[in-house]
């Protein structure tokens, strides 16, 4: 999605000189064009978080718009009082951009993986946070978070390469029709679930942008179809997709429904490894994701 | 225009001392430090386009008690201070009062959103300043080191860092906490030009602003200050960036400025 989150920043630069990037000594192999292009209006904040945020927010009251780059925990949780103070508080359009959600830095260790960052953003006034599925997704998000006035914060990810078409990014997006299951989940990660036989006959919805706003009536139909619920993010369960749609259905279900909820658990062997490594610890893929899948999915002896 | 000066910070200082007695509130000590640096800075230094942003957010009745002063805020809008309900709490809020940028009141915040004032302008090419006051404990953040590199490797000139070096922080005197000193060398190994001046003495701040115009580097002016400069028996104290001012305290402090006798002696920092 890097790749995509340059080609974007570059053609909005030239739709809008209130660009500015600020990098935090990020952008290796990636950034060298977007420097060239940006000239004075490409920051290298150097390796100092809180003073890049908070020297973006001084910019936003100038009147620019500063699209703030580094890894993810690195410019969410390091500098979060910084965002909050002076970025949310007063409404400024920031657009905090992470790389690596989740698992997505694997190998490299706990210290870049990001698995708070949805919770621990979307709670902060006036901030929309955006999960991106695809390649294509990072332009249309980075189109829409110009456009938007307030705080902003990006996740970028490795892009989900789904073999069945994908609506346009939006709030709510439905991927499938199926009636074992309803699924919804954010972020790429998804993708994983998509692909499993258990899934085949899921009713599958994508949810891009945080805090969650009211799921459809479709969604809901299904569900109280379905009476099973999927949720899957690669995100801690504390602060997840999972329990903001709980909140949100709560008023909205009329009969009762079974959940299994697909989240991050951290780091349960203690040992370290690749995305799909780490994914594979939380049943978020591979064959701990079929099982967890089968065991939800069976038929209820009951039943029968 | 010195004679001026002193009319406005008296009345900056009789408004913040009643603000403060009425309120029954503390932090009178923080603001009391600050006032003559306040007023130099906006009836003096200032030229239409520059902002203020004051990082030391507990001496907001300082700031408020400023904007009265400037026409800013009419007067009677601050007899709302401190009481629910109102604009004015005891740290400056967000998006809601005039010549008040940011919010502040956590430390460490105020010189980063004065860089990227700073840096906006620079790109902007725009001649405009923006001066930022910190106190002295606040330099025990990283963050002010953080915003110190950018503006030294930046030479952002346009940003005028003043010190409140009065010496105290919330639990004891900075060399007792977390040593500062050597403040001044500090300072100029980061890349600042760091100039002495006497923060409650007009004559030694325009010194400091003659110096500041002439400088090649970026400014950190230290402002030698008094906790609670005035305040007869507290100043000078721990105790005055939290008691509430006394009527009888108040009176005396009024009546000393009608005097023109309410000048503490400099302690030492150090």
């Amino acid at each position: 999605m890097r790749k995509e989150f340059t080609e974007s920043i570059v053609a909005l630069h030239a739709d809008d000189p209130r660009t500015i990037l600020i990098t935090g000594d990020l952008g290796y192999m990636a950034f060298e064009d977007v420097r060239r292009v940006f000239g004075e209006q490409f920051i290298n904040a150097g390796v100092a978080e809180q003073n890049m945020v908070t020297m973006a927010a001084g910019m936003a009251f100038s009147g620019f718009v500063p699209w703030v780059y580094s890894i993810t925990p690195f410019v969410t949780l390091r500098p979060y009082e910084q965002i909050r103070n002076d970025v949310c508080l007063h409404s400024l359009p920031v657009k905090l951009v992470g790389n690596g959600g989740g698992y997505g830095y694997g190998i490299m260790g706990a210290t870049h993986h990001a698995l708070e960052d949805i919770g621990s953003l979307r709670m902060l006034p006036n901030m929309q946070v955006y999960v991106p599925f695809t390649a294509e997704d990072v332009t249309a998000c980075v189109r829409q978070m110009a456009k938007d006035p307030k705080p902003n914060y990006l996740r970028l990810n490795s892009a989900a390469k789904p073999s069945l078409p994908v609506p346009a990014f939006t709030q709510w997006r439905h991927l499938k029709t199926g009636s074992r299951a309803t699924v919804v989940g954010t972020g790429p990660v998804l993708q994983n679930l998509c692909a499993t036989n258990a899934a085949q006959d899921c009713d599958v919805w994508l949810a891009s942008l945080f805090p969650l706003r009211n799921p459809p009536d479709e969604l809901v139909r299904s569900l109280s179809a379905t009476r099973r619920l999927v949720t899957m993010e690669e995100h801690t369960v504390q602060g997840s997709l999972a329990e903001s749609l709980a909140l949100l259905l709560t008023n909205r279900m009329s009969v009762p429904y079974q959940t299994l909820s697909l989240t991050a658990a951290g780091y349960p062997s203690g040992k370290y490894g690749s995305q799909a490594f780490h994914q594979g610890e939380s049943s978020l893929a591979g064959k701990s994701l079929d099982d967890a899948l089968a065991g939800f999915l069976a038929p209820d002896p009951s039943s029968a | 225009m010195r004679c001026e000066c002193s009319e406005r910070s008296n009345s900056i200082k009789q408004r913040l001392v009643g603000l403060h007695h009425t309120a029954g509130s503390g932090h009178l000590g923080s603001s009391l430090s600050i006032v003559e640096i306040l007023t130099f800075i906006r009836f003096v230094w200032w030229t239409d386009g520059d902002d203020l942003v004051l990082s030391k957010g507990h001496a907001a009745t300082a700031l408020y008690s400023l904007l009265v002063e400037d026409g800013s805020i009419p007067e009677e809008h601050l007899s709302t201070y401190y009481q629910n309900g109102t604009l004015f709490a005891a740290h400056p809020p967000p998006n809601r009062l005039p010549r008040v940028p940011f919010a502040t009141g956590s430390l460490g915040h105020g010189l980063s959103l004065a860089a990227g004032m700073a840096m906006a302008r620079q790109i902007k090419r725009q001649q405009t300043k923006v001066f930022c006051v910190t106190s002295d404990g606040e330099l025990n953040e990283g963050s002010i080191w953080e915003a110190a590199l950018f503006i030294a490797h930046h030479n952002l000139r346009n940003v005028v860092w003043l010190i409140d070096r009065n010496g105290i922080q919330g639990f004891g005197r900075t060399e007792d906490v977390l040593r500062l000193e050597p403040l001044a060398e500090k300072l100029s190994a980061f890349g600042f030009n760091p100039i002495a001046a006497d923060g409650h003495d007009f004559d030694s701040l325009r010194a400091a602003r003659q110096e500041a115009m002439e400088s090649t580097r970026p400014v950190a002016i230290i402002c030698r200050t008094i906790k609670g400069n005035g305040w007869s028996g507290m100043q000078d104290t721990v105790d005055c960036h939290y008691l509430p001012i006394s009527a009888k305290d108040r009176q005396s402090f009024v009546d000393s400025l009608l005097s023109g006798s309410e000048r503490g002696s400099h302690p030492s920092p150090t």
